[in-house]
């Protein structure tokens, strides 16, 4: 099938690849740009584990076309750290122990920033369904939701 | 190694930051689908839409046909004369005559890209003659049920016996008779548990290479990257020491990552292609279809019982299938743990294995344990009801200690399972109020822990720092836990150490990460690694100094003279010793070769409280409490982390997850849209207490953890819920509609 040249922005540069217009988002990240820390669990948008931000509109980029992303902004888990700098939901994830075997974390670090960008100051529930959409089958997700509200209250500290 | 119970450490029991943390939180770690290799071919498996169907014919040329079509495998390309559970392996692998089960693999492809291999695998035409199936485990072991595997049966079963039974087991000790009779109670119930699926997040994905000169190279996501490479070799007729097996990171195992599924088909594919590297990445509907769930489960159960509340005497009998394999379900295991907990004068285990049309069972977390204390825990729940007994001081009379003789036959050495009844006696958890619709559960889990066949090799830096090279892939945390345990033995900061989990070429064998005994097994041979290294650095400086190597002890990452020499020469650091190891002897290493003996079972105790809307026959779980013995705990948030984690497992299975087969036989739930794991915002935090009874067969106590959390969610919730609507479920998941039915029934009387 003839292939569609797709430019679009991701963490901040610009990129180019050519996308089968079968392929997804996930798929142009992962096989295209080598940006492989969005991870591919289910395909169907029913894990999370591929979540990232499409002109800050987080999405599972397993149900979004590559082709889709023409023109767009879109923000990974590899853009999350500022330079050296990791963002203060990385730092907590790793200071609370919020991963085991780290399958998950990309997609639930990116779906807990947008959850953050949107309510800086979420409850215990607030984070628990605004992280429904991500599954976790290690933790029970008990040191997720604590380094996120710990992240949170950090960052609002900061400002 | 007696331990001292009362030893202070300086790092174990810290909670340092992961080593591979950084890598993860940024998605710079790389798992089993995220590498490429040059020249690299992508596959895709063909498989049986039925679940019971003769192979009349497969034909290829359209597949092949297609442009960017590199190899098509089918049983043809596999080598023929396998037994046992090498045929087992290769039949799972790839289907000979008959597909057995829905998903069941029958050929695959290798394409110059993902959507080309997909195409070509529509392609491959496949002609099926439709036979009888079951998926039912009560169904599957009728007389009149269809035979899946005539002749499979092994010896243990009497000839006339239905024909898809083909394993029993039979063990137990006591006078049963007189163990009823001396009870004030005697009950008899049956229980039902649906198979689930590990659920691990990442799919099944490797990448292989193998050459027509056998030697191969694969990349994979496993537990274990030696069974890989024996399955592999054992599956495809080559050499196991000419293929590499290099472990990637891991996305979840919990047991489902012990053994081969399509990981052959790369190998078999790659030497069709002429040796080209193929990359094989199961869908998440292949995962559930084709890999091994656990197995489904039928069980009798019958105790006596005390008006006071001692146990006299038990009987299971339990009935499970594991797909169409013999060996392939957890029963023996399943028997073993029933009564674990206890100490029954007068016990008897009766197993019944089934073939049926599902796919292989594969190990998941205490494989068969949670089954067995469904069953087990429910029944000593409904009689401590009925003779209003408090369920934790009825554990507490009958709990196994040191020196109770097993109900699976050895005697125990020191356990934890009096002092986790007593921390969860005391716990602030238990004594909440609850209001309307909600009720507290208790129930008591055991898994065994193992030690396996272990291999750890560890070298000393020119500067001092350390290398521990290891073959337990770290699934949660475990080179955290190894990296603490070496740098408390060598004295030196917890960062000076680089734990590197090693491909099979690098060191001897090992046994995957399973039974729980990464920390515990790995642990214990990297600690005699780095003790022997301790030996070797006390020699040199004791060469540098003239006196003898005795007179030279290891205190705080040097070597220090003692005794008479006390005080004569400043101590020698780890540092100076590795930067003059070169002209002193050569590198210093150290390494521990051992099947690890010394386990130590690990106990928990769970209670839970939940909410049942009578609505809608929901359950919400308000709180949850898991109280567990670790041994030690060497870093205590990823044991709190493999606590809580085994729980929520544990919480799916009871509430929500289940294989559902059609009349067809075909899986209906093969998505997470339909197979309902916990989210988030099911689930409260889950409470935790570390109970410490120091293993005495661990340098530092360790026992191991992953497991045994998993065991008591599944009574723990039906006692829970029981104690909520008075409604006694004996079958799993208790779904909303379950649930609602149950309600609905006693309300229309
Ligand atoms: S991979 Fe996209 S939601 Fe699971
Ligand atoms: S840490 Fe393994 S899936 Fe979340």
């Amino acid at each position: 099938m003839t292939k569609t040249h797709v430019t679009a922005t991701v963490n901040g540069d610009p990129v180019e690849f050519l996308a089968d217009p079968r392929e997804t988002l996930l798929d142009c990240l992962r096989d295209h740009l080598g940006l492989t820390g969005s991870k591919e669990g289910c395909g169907t948008g029913d894990c999370g584990a591929c979540s990232v931000l499409l002109d800050d509109v987080l999405v599972c980029s397993c149900l979004v076309l590559g082709v889709e992303a023409q023109g767009a902004r879109v923000e990974t888990v590899e853009g999350m750290a500022q330079g050296g700098t990791l963002h203060p939901l990385q730092r907590k994830f790793i200071e609370h122990a919020a991963l085991q075997c780290g399958f998950c974390t990309p997609g639930i670090l990116v779906a807990a920033k947008a959850l953050l960008d949107r309510n800086p100051d979420p409850t215990e529930s607030e984070v628990r369904f605004g992280l429904a959409g991500n599954l976790c089958r290690c933790t029970g997700y008990d040191k997720i939701v604590r380094a996120v509200l710990d992240a949170a209250a950090e960052m609002r500290g900061a400002q | 190694m007696a331990k001292d119970e009362t030893a202070t450490f300086r790092l174990i029991g810290t909670r340092p930051d992961r080593p591979d943390g950084l890598d993860k939180v940024t998605g710079r770690a790389r798992y089993g689908a995220d590498v490429q290799a040059p020249g690299m071919l992508h596959g895709a498996v063909v498989r049986s839409p039925h679940a019971h169907a003769r192979i009349l014919r497969i034909d290829a040329s359209k597949a092949l046909a297609l442009d960017g079509v590199k190899a098509v495998v089918t049983r043809a390309d596999l080598p023929s004369g396998l037994t046992g559970e090498d045929w087992n392996l290769q039949e799972n692998t790839l289907a000979g005559e008959v597909a057995l089960y829905d998903g069941h693999a029958v050929a695959a492809v290798a394409a110059t890209s993902k959507l080309r291999a997909q195409d070509a695998a529509r392609l491959v035409e496949v002609e099926y003659e439709i036979l009888p199936h079951v998926t039912d485990v009560d169904e599957a072991i009728r007389p009149d049920a269809p035979a899946i595997r005539p002749g499979a049966a092994d010896h243990s079963v009497p000839t006339g016996s239905p024909p898809n039974l083909v394993r029993q087991i039979d063990f137990g000790h006591g006078d049963l008779e007189a163990g009823f009779a001396a009870a004030d109670l005697v009950r008899e119930q049956t229980y039902r548990t649906e198979a689930t699926h590990q659920g691990y997040i990442e799919p099944q994905a490797c990448l292989g290479q193998l050459g027509a000169d056998g030697k191969g190279e694969m990349w994979v996501c496993t537990q274990g990257q030696w069974y890989i490479r024996r399955m592999c070799a054992a599956v495809l007729g080559i050499e196991a020491a000419q293929l590499r097996v290099t472990p990637s990171e891991i996305g979840g195992g919990f047991g489902g990552k012990t053994t081969i599924f399509m990981e052959p088909l790369a190998l078999a594919l790659s030497r069709k292609a002429g040796g080209r590297p193929v990359k094989l990445v199961m869908s998440r509907a292949e995962v559930m279809r084709a890999t091994g769930p656990t197995g489904s489960a039928s069980m009798d159960v019958k105790l006596g019982m005390t008006a006071e509340g001692m146990i006299t005497a038990a009987k299971v009998t339990f009935r499970m299938q594991g797909g169409p394999f013999v060996g392939a379900s957890p029963v023996g295991e399943a028997l073993s743990c029933a009564l674990a907990c206890y100490t029954v004068p007068a016990v008897h285990h009766l197993g019944l294995e089934v073939l049926a049309n599902r796919p292989k069972a594969a190990a998941y977390r205490a494989p068969g344990a949670p089954m067995a204390a469904f069953a087990v825990e429910s029944l000593l729940d409904e009689m401590c009801r009925e003779l209003q007994l408090d369920p934790i001081e009825v554990r507490l009379k009958n709990a196994a200690h040191e020196g109770t003789k097993a109900s699976y036959g050895p005697t125990y050495k020191r356990i934890g399972l009096v002092e986790t009844l007593q921390a969860t006696k005391t716990h602030p958890n238990l004594s909440l109020p609850l209001g309307p619709n909600q009720g507290r559960g208790v129930a008591a889990g055991f898994w065994f822990n193992h030690g396996g066949e272990t291999s750890v090799s560890l070298a000393i830096g020119e500067d001092g720092t350390v290398q521990v090279s290891i073959g337990t892939p770290d699934i949660g945390g475990s080179r955290a836990s190894l990296a603490l345990m070496v740098a408390e033995t060598l004295g030196i900061p917890y960062e000076n150490v680089r734990v590197n989990v090693v491909e099979t070429g690098a060191l001897g064998v090992n046994e995957p990460t399973h039974g729980s005994r990464a920390t515990f097994a790995s642990g214990k041979a990297a600690v005699e690694s780095a003790r022997q290294a301790i030996a070797q650095m006390c020699r040199r400086a004791a060469a540098a100094w003239g006196i003898d190597p005795d007179a030279v002890e290891w205190r705080d990452g040097a070597a220090v003279p003692s005794g008479d020499n006390a005080g004569k020469f400043p101590p020698m650091t780890i540092a100076e010793i590795g930067a003059a190891m070169g002209s002193t002897g050569g590198p210093i290493s150290g390494h521990h070769e051992t099947t690890a003996g010394g386990v130590g079972a690990s106990f928990g105790v769970h209670v839970v409280d939940v909410e049942v809307d009578p609505e809608t026959g929901r359950t919400t779980v308000l709180r949850y409490l898991v109280v567990q013995d670790a041994g030690r705990a060497i870093h205590p948030a990823y044991v709190e982390g493999q606590y809580q984690g085994g729980a929520a497992q544990g919480i799916g299975w009871a509430l929500n997850e289940e294989y559902v087969y059609g009349a067809d036989g075909r899986l209906q739930n093969p998505l997470f849209l339909d197979y309902r794991m916990p989210v988030a915002s099911d689930l409260p935090m889950i409470d935790t207490v570390i109970v410490e009874v120091p293993n005495p067969g661990h340098p530092y106590g360790v026992r191991g953890v992953g497991e045994t959390g998993i065991t008591p969610p599944l009574p723990a919730l039906a006692n829970a819920i029981a104690a909520a609507t008075g409604l006694r479920l004996r079958s799993l998941p208790m779904s909303p509609p379950k649930v609602l039915a149950a309600l609905r029934a006693r309300a229309n009387g």
